[in-house]
């Protein structure tokens, strides 16, 4: 086992190199670039720019600078904001987008496995329903309804929270329950469908009809035979979707005024800012690389006949 | 209760009476299990045989109440074990007698045992539910079970999840912990079917064995004719969701009464009679059992069929020594309706 921690760690260095060579060369094919403005730039100012950035050296020796300041750990300077470097933006917003996620996942887990552990253990009937009804609206209803419409009750009407800002606000924590629940909306409503359809199976199935004929009960079929079986989709769905959710989501930062790290997937690429946009898929590809990596120890744990060497 | 007086009185195990289970689908009302009644006595093997479909499965796990429901349903009949209708059982009575009682072996040995538990749980857990002792000596108990059953090297085994195992040590596995508990009746379906051919005899042969030891009866439910010869005190032969034949295992083979009984025993292949190459096989497919009219099912297939086959279903006839057949060919033409 650890053996083979330690050759999956190593597995996802030549990972992350190439995909960092894809995304260097793709986002410098795309048509347009950083300083493409619509005035014609100076001179002087195209010069310098040029010199600052080696914007006329050939591709292959920008990749190869790139490079070695990625290993030592630099993302290099940005090519739209010019007070700071690209590791600053992100390690300022990172933090947020991944405390604002984790908190929102974990909403998530816990309704969504409830409600669609209940629903399944209660098919047909109006708990089912109600939990499955809900699990509908959260998977149609986009996020920027959800939100506002949150905004509008708890913080407008009730006045129970405040409507947007972070913790440097003044508001504190309650800051962070509305966009949290916007959040989860949708990852509660893929967890609670994909519990229940999976414990379903997992109650259909042979095994636990032994356990019924053995005269077990019902509560500790539920527990000792159901659960590992149910959750094996549950956490190959909460790996990639964890990675998700701690990057950031523009529409929930935009709507609750957020400093996190979503703004910048979707400005970087507007602005053509090369190494702003191949910093954030750097960072998005780890957690992700290392999400599926836990996944993958998570499922050696739950199910036996999967072992690794 | 194993005083000599009580297992005077409980000759007969288990009685099943006019056992009805049905199953809403959208295509209509399956009367999987339609009226069928049957006795099992003390120690006694029982085979119950017929084609896929005629509902041998329904049958057995209705008498452990395990169908899924909805869609199945139990509508009507009785099923008397020690002198109560396990139909009218609460969860907790149901409880006592499932695994403890009564226990089941299933088809398929790879999926029956649930892969992510070590077969020391699953054995322990079974034994710990019924008796009350610890668990070493659970534990010690389960090992014994598996040496009983043969598997090598228990001890170190028994820690192994099932996916270690093959599947005939796995179906083994299954008889050792179903037989666990001492249960008085052990119910087998086709417990060999999923199995390879040289394993088969040695599954079936352990059972017997065992059922000898422990004095359980047994429940062997299997499409194989030849089996049941080797295997069972008597047989019921079911088709379309009814018993349409009952007898001593000799009294059937030596005289079969109904047509689909006879097809059953001439499509078995045997090396004692010549034959032209050919097996002899029932002409047609099994009826669907949705929305059955009121004739024998058996009709359109029968080379003896009569016109009152067609619209009527018979009556049981006995012919003598338990041997109960249900055909208009053993029915007096006088009795007869009008068709
Ligand atoms: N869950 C269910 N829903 C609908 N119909 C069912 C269900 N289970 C069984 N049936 C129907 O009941 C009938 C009897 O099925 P059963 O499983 O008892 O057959 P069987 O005699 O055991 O056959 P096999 O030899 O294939 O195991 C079949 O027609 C089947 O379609
Ligand atoms: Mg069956």
């Amino acid at each position: 086992m650890t053996k083979y921690i330690i050759k999956r760690l190593l597995g996802i260095i030549p990972t992350l190199l190439v995909i960092i060579t894809i995304s260097f060369f793709i986002v410098r094919v795309a048509p347009g670039g950083p300083f493409d403005g619509e005035r014609a730039l100076p001179e002087v100012v195209k010069r310098n720019i040029e010199a600052k950035y080696h914007i006329n050296d050939p591709l292959i020796m920008q990749y190869g600078r790139y490079m070695f300041d990625v290993l030592r750990g630099d993302l290099g300077p940005s090519y739209r904001y010019k007070d700071h470097d690209v590791n600053f933006y992100i390690f300022e917003s990172l933090p947020n987008s991944m405390i604002l996620g984790v908190i929102a996942i974990s909403i998530s887990i816990i309704f969504g496995i409830t409600s669609g552990m209940l629903a399944a253990l209660r098919q047909n009937t109006w708990v089912d329903y109600l939990s499955m009804a809900f699990a509908v609206i959260g998977i149609s209803v986009p996020l920027f309804v959800i939100g506002p419409v949150l905004q509008y009750f708890f913080a407008m009407k009730l006045q129970w929270l405040p409507t947007s800002g972070w913790f440097t606000s003044g508001d504190g924590w309650k800051t962070v329950i509305l966009p949290a629940i916007t959040l989860a909306f949708a990852h509660f409503a893929t967890i609670a469908r994909l519990t229940r359809s999976s414990m379903l199976d997992t109650l259909r199935s042979d095994y636990i009809r032994t356990a019924k004929a053995k005269g077990m009960k019902n509560s500790t079929i539920i527990f000792k035979h159901t659960m590992k079986g149910t959750m094996l989709p549950i956490v190959s769905y909460l790996g990639p979707a964890f990675a998700g959710i701690i990057t950031g989501s523009v529409v929930v930062e935009q709507v609750f005024r957020i400093p996190g790290l979503g703004k910048f997937f979707v400005q970087s690429s507007f602005n053509r800012d090369y190494t702003l946009i191949v910093g954030v898929v750097i960072v998005y590809s780890v957690i992700l690389v290392i999400m599926n990596f836990i996944v993958d120890i998570l499922y050696s744990l739950l199910d036996p006949r999967i072992t690794y060497k | 209760m194993s005083n000599g007086n009580s297992l005077k009185t409980y000759k007969n195990l288990l009685e099943v009476r006019d056992l009805r289970t049905h199953f809403k689908t959208d295509a209509g009302i399956v009367k999987a299990v339609d009226g069928i009644s049957f006795t099992l006595n003390e120690g006694e093997t029982i085979g119950i045989v017929g084609e896929s479909g005629s509902g041998k499965s329904v049958t057995n796990l209705s008498i452990m109440r395990l169908i899924q429901s909805p869609p199945g349903k139990i509508v009507g009949g009785e099923i008397i074990f020690e002198n109560k209708d396990i139909l009218k059982l609460s969860q907790r009575e149901l409880r006592h007698i499932r695994g403890n009682e009564i226990s089941m072996i299933f088809q398929d040995p790879m999926t029956s045992l649930n892969p992510f538990l070590k077969i020391s749980t699953q054995m322990v857990e079974t034994i710990r539910l019924h008796q009350n002792i610890s668990r070493k000596e659970a534990l010690a108990k389960s090992i014994d079970m598996l040496k009983l059953v043969g598997i090598p090297a228990a001890e170190e085994r028994i820690h192994n999840y099932p996916h270690q195992f093959s599947g005939g040590m796995r179906q083994r596995v299954m008889i050792g912990m179903a037989l666990s508990c001492e249960a008085k009746i052990l119910i087998a379906d086709e417990p060999t079917t999923a199995l390879d051919v040289t394993i088969q005899a040695q599954i079936l042969e352990l059972i017997q064995e065992l059922a000898k030891k422990l004095n359980t009866a047994v429940i062997l439910i299997t499409h194989d004719l030849g089996v049941v010869a080797g295997m069972c005190d008597s047989v019921c032969v079911m088709y379309a969701g009814k018993i349409v034949e009952k007898a001593k295992t000799e009294k059937l083979y030596a005289h079969p009464a109904h047509p689909y009984t006879d097809g059953l025993i001439q499509s078995v292949p045997r090396l004692d009679k010549a034959h032209d190459g050919k097996l002899f096989s029932i002409k047609g497919q099994p009826p669907n059992v949705i929305d059955l009219p009121d004739c024998c099912p058996f009709h359109p297939r029968c080379h003896k069929v009569m016109e009152v086959c067609r619209h009527h279903y018979p009556p049981t006839k006995d012919l003598g020594d338990g041997h109960e057949v249900s055909c208009w060919l053993y029915i007096d033409k006088k009795e007869h309706p009008d068709a």
